[in-house]
């Protein structure tokens, strides 16, 4: 498969009713490894993640990829902040995006296998996933986001609302995957899980990227005042 | 009072005995209402989906008009069928009028937006909870739509159910456009309009236990199917 990377955001600005959300934000994700993003609620994370993946539309600024943006979207997958579960069984769950690339039916049967079980939730493939507590639909959600191995995968606090335990689950499944050869960017508002897993982390306020660095130095020895200010806890406006 | 629990006697009498009157009437609302319903869902299934997910120019518009149709009176309905069907009407050729097809055709026309409202709304919910997953996925259009119908099907049964019901306990206009013509369009609730005017209570409550047995077995339908909607089954 051709590679998405580098992607790149050039002066990407989001507008909503007349207000500026995010932007002016330039970037680039390539290769490998796992990115953190932080930053006070409403700075622009889940704007920023939509709009590197294309789902977001941009007022100003343009978005590109390695590859023909034809095939860009096949190489992503997005968990979202509230997982979508589809109304269906959790097999059905995990088959749908298999079914939409035109997966055939053993290799589907295949993965299906494999990932419920890295999910821990084999013996509950027939079960309708509504009836799944928060944490195994973030599970599910993520393990159908991993299924088609994409090569970048995007996360919007994934974990958040979730205990302990199912908390350390997701965490592993995105270490295995990042190891595996996925490039994951992800939103959390949680400092220990950032830097438990980041390799690099980004933080935003008020729509822009202020700090960007790699994993430890950037939660060590942050250069900016208003990224120390929010990694020390103080409330940021 | 003798009178009426002697009415009751019969009716039931009537229908343990599968009386051929009782039966050909009821039979002969099934047909006219399941053929409304068919052509009813056919236009509104897909129109209400369509109207809930593309957005368009004249959007809020079509969904107006489509709500204020649903509170159209029966009796209006049959009225302008009557007029559109009637010797001097302009479909006055096709001799329609007076037939079962007249009463196809107009309870077409009062079920169509119920159906076409309640399946918008569905899809519309649904919708609004697929849509970020559907638009990630890069999903083309038809695939939305397929995807839609079938998670939404219980709430598109229930849409079709609650025309089924409407239809089949519709007298009005059948009345007008139907004429209630024995042996050819008499239906359940236009034979008890006239059997009870003439005193046969018989007949109108055999008929009427018909209809309210087809009435709760869609009440009953459509609980089941809110029930299995939360619970996810099937
Ligand atoms: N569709 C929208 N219309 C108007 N404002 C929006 C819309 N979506 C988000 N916003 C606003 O944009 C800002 C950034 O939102 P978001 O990206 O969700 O921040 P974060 O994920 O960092 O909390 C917030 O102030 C939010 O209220
Ligand atoms: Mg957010």
């Amino acid at each position: 498969m051709v590679s998405l990377f580098p992607l790149t955001l050039t002066e990407g600005l989001v507008r909503r009713r007349g207000r500026v959300i995010m932007g002016p934000v330039s970037l680039t994700v390539e290769g490998r490894g796992l990115t953190v993003l932080m930053g006070p609620n409403g700075a622009g994370k889940s704007t920023l993640l939509k709009a590197l993946h294309g789902i977001e539309r941009l007022s100003a600024g343009r978005l590109g990829h390695g590859c023909p943006s034809d095939q860009s979207h096949a190489a992503q997958a997005f968990v979202f902040q509230t997982p979508v579960v589809l109304r269906r069984s959790v097999a059905a769950n995990l088959a749908y995006p298999l079914k939409l690339h035109g997966v055939g039916r053993a290799e589907r049967a295949r993965l299906i296998e494999d990932w419920s079980a890295r999910i821990r939730l084999s013996d509950r493939l027939d079960q309708p996933a509504a009836r799944l507590s928060g944490g195994e639909r973030q599970k599910l959600a993520t393990a159908r986001a991993l299924i088609r191995s994409p090569q970048l995968l995007f996360l919007d606090e994934p974990t958040a609302n979730l205990d302990g335990r199912s908390t350390r689950e997701i965490e592993d499944l995105l270490r295995a995957a990042r190891d595996g050869g996925t490039r994951i960017v992800m939103a959390t508002h949680d400092f220990a899980q950032a830097r438990r897993l980041a390799d690099d982390a980004w933080f935003m306020m008020n729509g822009r990227i202020v700090e960007t660095g790699p994993s430890p130095q950037f939660f060590d020895t942050p250069t900016r005042s208003e990224t120390r200010a929010f990694l020390r806890g103080d409330i940021l406006e | 009072m003798n009178d009426i629990w002697a009415g009751i006697a019969s009716a039931i009498r009537l229908i343990l005995t599968a009386d051929a009157n009782l039966v050909e009437i009821s039979l002969r609302s099934l047909q006219v209402t399941l053929s409304a319903l068919a052509i009813a869902c056919l236009i509104a299934l897909p129109l209400g989906t369509f109207l809930a997910i593309q957005r368009f120019r004249f959007r809020r518009g079509v969904i107006a008009v489509l709500n204020a149709l649903m509170g159209l009176p029966p009796v209006v309905v049959g009225l302008v069928v009557y007029i559109l069907l009637s010797r001097a009407g302009p479909f006055g050729v096709l001799n329609l009028l007076f037939t079962p097809t007249a009463m196809v055709i107009a309870q077409v026309i009062i079920i169509t937006p119920l159906i076409a409202s309640i399946t918008h709304q569905a899809m519309r919910d649904l919708w609004a909870e697929y849509h970020d997953l559907l638009i990630s996925l890069n999903t083309g259009k038809l695939q939305r739509v397929a995807t839609l119908i079938r998670d939404g099907r219980r709430s598109l049964m229930t849409a079709a159910l609650a025309g089924f019901g409407r239809a089949i306990g519709e007298v009005g206009a059948i009345m007008i456009v139907g004429g209630n013509i024995e042996h050819h369009t008499r239906v359940l609730t236009t034979a008890i309009a006239l059997e009870t005017g003439r005193g046969d209570f018989a007949l109108a409550l055999g008929l009427g236990f018909v209809l309210i047995g087809l009435a709760l077995g869609v009440n009953l339908l459509t609980h089941w199917l809110g029930r299995t909607e939360v619970e996810g089954r099937w």
